[in-house]
């Protein structure tokens, strides 16, 4: 009796913990969502028949379902990178480059390898392999930054913000050059397709909705995992919540930050082999629209919580997606979805409005995402 | 002659935290011209009343008066303008402003638009003279002693007109000496009608300085009774609910082998300058070597040295014949070390972690804790609950995080977390009680000797001298990071060590 009786009142606390840390992002989306519809009346627009665009556009048939299940793949992946790096203390602005790099290594070995070898692959080789040097590469290129924090301690989000520079510059000289598509027909600075066998089948036909849907659930679920039920994600989140316990309790700080720092490059990095693996099968100079930025919008409406990425993922691929259709029924710009987003994410960030608005009392600790400069 | 008047009064002050009664229907007043004395133990509610006053909470029930007037306190905006200051435990100080521009933030006096520095620090030099504050408003607060930057936070309450100060905990950073001026300046403050809430939990300051003392456990208010009626035995009754033993027992120490042995240790700090010159002392199996000294004077780069927080920059140390030397800590943990850090909520503990996380901060990794790399939250459980139990920490459950326990009970999880561990052959206690109250001191010391008892070593670092001479079996003395002097601690006197503490050459007898 006692223990059933426990297991309640578990049960109870989870769920009374899931509303707690949902309550601000929800009341956040729909006071965007009432602002948005207010500024869509007062530029002319049908407020209403917007937002049942926005909806039939993200949900209203199976096609528009698969499309926004294809938007929110790399969402999920580049959300998770950034809030891994948050649970580590870390501030990883850098998931854009950390894409770029995993898309580029996805495609190199997605189309090249065949010719080094002079022999054809089988997908269960090719398919996995153009994945993982892709995450591999992404990991690096963000565990550089890593280093560069531990042993010189220069700010990540200064050195993430660098490395995007050179990732991004980098990639457009190769797609421009030694990588360019040689089709006769080509003028885009792109790669040659990637062979079949590098290529993730669509889960249903006629549909573009891929596997790397499913994985990116797949791997979310995996760091919740990683991060409440490993040594590896107590030590992650020890440090990032006070890094002097962690070198007291004998954690090795320096390799954990490294180690975080390409944690989240190796998710970042996924969202750009993905891409190429299972959605354009090349890389595309600009393909990425800021997936990396979005990220960071995302890890902090989900809470840097897995589940909560995953959710505040779908949101943003619902709003891209339904984006067009709403355009089509109002004549309202694309870009107003934009503006809704910056609204939620205003919202978010400075909950004291949310809770200002709905008279929400503070619950005792804040949460600390990241620490300041020279922390 | 009649009764001063009443300048602040609390009726029947209800507060009601998640949890705790934090506040129990609390009656206080505080008469024109005294000090009065708020004693009690972590987590009586003392805190929680003061804040009340001061408006950072708000009652739930009960009425707070300013001289016979019934005031709402929204903020401390509010109870600034009636009068009310507060000096809080911790500094609210910039410490690359200057006093007089510390002084005046949150209320500057300005001229034509610019600050008016020569005005405000004209006041502050007046205000400083006037109650013997001895402050200079125009130096830099970073560089000032512990004692004059609270100074400073004094004259921040005059300033703005305070007639009533709250002081929480004021003599928690200073030294002997440093306290002596401070109950000066109170009696100087009072004798010009100022009005005094003093806030501790040390029985000896209380007799020497307040007029009025009132005692608060569990939320209520105990009694109220005067110094003169009362004495050190009683109150630490009334604060802890039962007798207090306010002596260590200990039994003569039967002293083994040689565990920790460090040879020319010196270590620099984060400055890069050499605290520690050239330290060699041993602690044997079964004995507590006490090192006493000022703090600042080279014992927390020592400690650090010795567990692995911080790498030395010549020297050996050897734990049961390891050299350890410049090791990272999980390497001297497994060689036996239990460590309780100087800054228990910096080093000691992850303050949004449960306490069944906390106390298994050092040894997650390994079985049971943990299986093949994946965390097992039953083994954590039941350690914490066994701990809990054991080491009689006060929480609602395992699961509560660590900061939401008093300061007594945060350092009973770490003192569990580590005394509790199977190997260890020695203890480094870096100031193992600061802040804490008499009822977790005595259990924190009876840990400690238990330990020694069962042939541990014990390296005991304390700015506390009382505490030193309690426990240690030998004393060594730290000055300008040199041990001047080691000596059994049954042939030394308290003015000896102070001679020794304070830099003077003196031959140990």
């Amino acid at each position: 009796m006692q223990t059933e009786k426990q297991s309640i009142s578990l049960t109870k606390k989870i769920l009374q913990a899931i509303s707690d840390a949902s309550l601000i992002p929800f009341l956040a989306i729909l006071t965007a969502v009432v602002l948005g519809g207010i500024i869509i009346y007062f530029v002319g627009g049908n407020p209403l028949l917007a937002y049942r665009g926005l909806l039939e556009g993200a949900f209203g048939s199976t096609k528009a379902l698969s499309e926004t299940a294809v938007w929110a793949t790399p969402y999920i992946f580049a959300g998770l990178a950034v809030a891994l790096a948050f649970k580590g203390g870390l501030f990883n602005i850098g998931a854009e480059g950390q894409l770029a790099v995993g898309a580029v290594f996805s495609a190199l070995i997605g189309y090249a390898l065949p010719e080094w070898l002079g022999f054809d692959l089988p997908t269960i080789i090719h398919l996995p392999l153009a994945i993982l040097v892709g995450m591999l590469m992404g990991g690096l290129w963000a565990g550089i930054v890593g280093w560069l924090k531990a042993y010189t301690g220069g700010h990540e989000v200064i050195n993430t913000i660098m490395m995007n520079y050179i990732a991004l510059n980098t990639t457009s000289f190769l797609l421009n050059g030694i990588m360019k598509d040689r089709s006769p027909t080509n003028v885009i600075a792109r790669t040659p397709l990637i062979a079949e066998s590098a290529r993730m089948p669509a889960i249903f036909d006629g549909l573009r909705v891929h596997w790397g849907f499913i994985l990116a659930l797949l791997v979310a679920f995996f760091i919740w995992w990683l991060l409440n039920k490993t040594t590896l994600g107590f030590e992650i989140r020890t440090v990032g919540l006070n890094p002097d316990a962690a070198q007291y309790a004998g954690i090795n700080v320096k390799r954990t930050i490294i180690l975080t720092m390409a944690l989240s490059g190796m998710l970042a990095g996924l969202a750009g082999s993905i891409e190429v693996t299972g959605l354009n099968y090349r890389h595309e100079l600009g393909f990425s629209i800021g997936y990396g930025y979005d990220a960071i919008a995302i890890a902090l409406l989900g809470k840097s919580h897995p589940l909560g990425i995953v959710l505040a993922a779908f949101l943003f691929a619902a709003m891209r997606n339904g984006a067009s259709r709403m355009q089509f029924l109002t004549q309202l710009p694309v870009d107003l979805i934009s503006m809704i987003q910056a609204l939620i994410l205003l919202f978010v960030a400075a909950d004291a409005i949310i809770r200002y608005i709905y008279r929400i009392k503070a619950k005792g600790e804040r949460v600390v995402l990241t620490r300041g400069w020279g922390g | 002659m009649s009764e001063p008047k009443i300048v602040l009064e609390a009726k029947g002050v209800t507060k009601q935290f998640p949890g705790v009664l934090a506040n129990d229907n609390v009656d206080f007043d505080l008469r024109k011209g005294e000090i009065h004395a708020l004693l009690g133990e972590n987590g009586a509610g003392k805190s929680t009343l003061m804040n009340l006053i001061y408006g950072l909470h708000h009652p739930d029930k009960g009425e707070i008066f300013v001289n016979g007037k019934h005031i709402a306190i929204h903020s401390p905006n509010d109870s600034i303008a009636a009068g009310i200051g507060m000096v809080h435990q911790h500094f609210m100080l910039i410490p690359v402003f200057t006093v007089a521009e510390n002084v005046m933030l949150g209320d500057e006096t300005t001229k034509r638009g610019s600050l008016d520095r020569v005005a405000v620090a004209a006041k502050i030099n007046k205000i400083s003279k006037q109650y013997g504050l001895d402050v200079d408003a125009n130096a830099l607060v970073g560089p000032l002693p512990v004692g004059i930057q609270q100074r400073v936070e004094i004259v921040k309450t005059l300033y703005r007109n305070a007639e009533i100060v709250i002081l929480d905990e004021p003599t928690a950073v200073l030294t002997p000496q440093e306290a002596e001026d401070l109950f000066r300046i109170m009696r100087d403050l009072t004798a010009r009608g100022v009005s005094i809430i003093f806030i501790t939990h040390k029985l000896k300051e209380v007799l020497a300085v307040a007029d009025r003392i009132t005692v608060m456990r569990a939320g209520r208010v105990i009694n109220t009774v005067k110094p003169s009626e009362t004495d050190s035995a009683q109150l630490a009754n009334m604060m802890v609910g039962r007798q207090v033993i306010l002596t260590v027992n200990k039994k003569d120490h039967e002293a083994a082998e040689e565990i920790l042995k460090v040879e020319g240790l010196s270590v620099r700090d984060q400055r890069d300058l050499e605290t520690v010159h050239n330290v060699s002392f041993t602690v044997r199996g079964g004995e507590v070597l006490g090192i006493a000294g000022v703090q600042g004077n080279g014992q927390t780069e020592l400690s650090e040295a010795l567990t692995g927080l911080r790498s030395p920059t010549s020297g050996k140390v050897t734990i049961g014949g390891k050299d350890l030397t410049g090791k990272p800590p999980r390497i001297i943990t497994e060689a036996g070390l239990a460590h309780i850090p100087e800054d228990r909520q910096r080093h000691g503990l992850v303050l949004s972690y449960t306490v069944a996380d906390n106390m298994a901060l050092c040894d997650y990794y390994q079985i049971p804790f943990s299986v093949r790399g994946v965390i097992q939250p039953k083994a954590l459980d039941e350690n914490s609950r066994k701990l809990i139990s054991a080491y009689d920490v006060r929480t609602p459950s395992p699961f509560v995080n660590a900061g939401k326990l008093s300061g007594g009970n945060q350092q009973k999880v770490i003192v569990a977390r580590e005394l509790s561990r199977g190997n260890v052959k020695l203890v480094v206690a870096n100031q193992p009680t600061r802040g804490l109250d008499v009822g977790s001191i005595e259990y924190i010391h009876s840990e400690i000797i238990k330990m020694r008892d069962r042939g541990v070593a014990v390296l005991l670092i304390s700015a506390e001298l009382d505490e030193i001479m309690a426990l240690s079996d030998r004393i060594a003395v730290m000055y300008r990071g040199q041990i001047v002097a080691i000596v059994d601690s049954k042939k030394t006197t308290r003015e000896q060590l102070g001679l020794w503490m304070a830099g003077a050459h003196v031959e140990p007898a």
